[in-house]
């Protein structure tokens, strides 16, 4: 087990000096993957490409976990994706990135490139949203990016949206690092109480509603650009492709759901995608039932990473935890159906 | 009409729409048939809360989902990481 550190970057809106935004988490080291050795050097090259000397500036590490290892040189981004992408589906995805750059933020290179055994994309620097003050978050930036995000057409051969998948491996993790962790019996029944699309057993069903989706929507996922004060832009393409649009509203929802999120900030959040005409959820009426699954299956998500990161830290869960674990707990009726 | 009990003129009032007669010496009331309990009925109204204007929530939903007011909202720490993990 170790720490390591998981960061956005940008520029406090003062100074324009940089300022590098850190949290930590921790994993297990069978998950660990090695940073290749030359992408510092490799974002020093892609930043400086007249090869003009380096003036001296900084590469930070933004992030470096097992999906993705992300490095900044001066106004460069270079992202390492995980081990074992997929190159025609990251092509295609980093494509959708290019073609809307009113959306998503637009890569500096449109292929990624083989380094060390991990393909590395080539990004602008953008300035996140402030963790220290998330009552700043920009959640009506957010819907109206999600919702044209959905409302454009899929380009042909674009992969499925990953939603589902990363839901279903934080459930394996939580099997494989915590089995003896108390909440893992309410966990685990929330999630055979959701259909075998929110599993990633089975496509999405016949009739359902389809779109462009990011597939992996959370404050995290914003960047101004070019910052510090150009509009706001969708970044981290490695989900998105084609799914059920509500998953990308399922982490707020599920938010409120549990209490977390204030009813204010998720209406904001909810009036914003439908001013913007989004096709997740009907244009009026009670969103829910169509947000109950994908929230639900976010909440046993974020409620198995959660315990999965307290059992291997050996701590106890906090209140934001215990909430998502106690709405798991919730989402089973007595005899074990869903509710 | 005159007080049945200190026999002063009563007068007619119109409080939530019932009428009432008050004497204007001991300041007693008169309730015709069925005003006592349209005003409980009233006042039961009055002092319920009103509807909340809260969105619709999940029934796994946290009991207090939508309920919480401006300003005295509490987020605990880890959500603020919360929101911006996957």
């Amino acid at each position: 087990m170790r720490h390591d550190r998981r960061a956005g970057v940008g520029f406090s809106r003062a100074s324009s000096r940089p300022i590098v935004l850190v949290h930590t988490v921790i994993h297990c080291p069978r998950t660990l993957t090695a940073m290749p050795a030359d992408l510092h050097e490799h974002a020093r090259a892609a930043a400086h490409p007249a090869a003009r000397p380096c003036p001296g500036c900084v590469t930070d590490t933004l992030a470096d976990r097992p999906d993705a290892t992300v490095v900044r040189h001066h106004r460069t981004v270079v992202k390492a994706h995980a081990p074992g992408t997929d190159p025609a589906a990251l092509r295609a995805r980093v494509a959708v990135a290019a073609a809307l750059p009113d959306i998503l933020l637009p890569p500096l290179d449109p292929a990624p490139v083989p380094l060390g055994g991990r393909l590395v994309t080539h990004w602008p620097l953008g300035r996140p949203v402030d963790p220290d003050d998330p009552d700043a978050a920009p959640w009506e930036d957010a819907a109206t990016l999600t919702a044209r995000l959905h409302r454009t057409p899929p380009p042909p051969g674009l992969p499925a949206m990953r939603g589902p998948g990363k839901a279903a491996l934080a459930v394996a993790r939580l099997a494989a690092d915590a089995p003896g962790h108390p909440a893992v019996p309410a966990l685990l029944g929330a999630w055979r109480a959701l259909p075998p699309w929110a599993r990633d057993e089975e496509p999405a069903p016949p009739g359902a509603v389809t779109a462009l989706c990011h597939g992996d929507l959370h404050l995290g996922q914003l960047v101004r650009h070019p910052a510090p004060d150009g509009p706001w832009r969708l970044i981290d393409v490695d989900d998105l492709g084609v799914g059920v649009p509500a998953w990308d509203l399922a982490r707020p929802a599920s938010w409120y759901a549990c209490g977390l999120l204030p009813a204010e900030e998720w209406q904001r959040f909810l009036r914003a995608y439908r001013a913007a005409r989004g096709p997740a959820v009907p244009a009026e009426g009670d969103p829910w039932p169509t947000l109950d699954v994908p929230a639900r299956a976010l909440t046993v998500q974020t409620a198995a990473r959660s315990v999965t990161k307290a059992a291997l830290a050996g701590r106890p869960l906090d209140e934001a935890e215990e909430a998502l674990v106690d709405a798991c707990g919730r989402m089973v009726a007595p005899g074990g159906g869903p509710v | 009409m005159h007080c049945p009990k200190c026999h002063a003129p009563m007068h007619t009032y119109n409080r939530n729409g019932v009428q009432i007669e008050q004497c204007s010496g001991c300041r007693g009331i008169f309730l015709d048939y069925g005003e006592l309990e349209t005003l409980t009925r009233l006042e039961a109204q009055w002092a319920q809360p009103a509807p909340p204007a809260a969105p619709g929530a999940p029934a796994w939903g946290a009991p207090h989902a939508g309920h919480h007011g401006h300003g005295g909202h509490h987020r605990p720490h880890s959500f603020g990481r919360m929101l911006f993990s996957s």
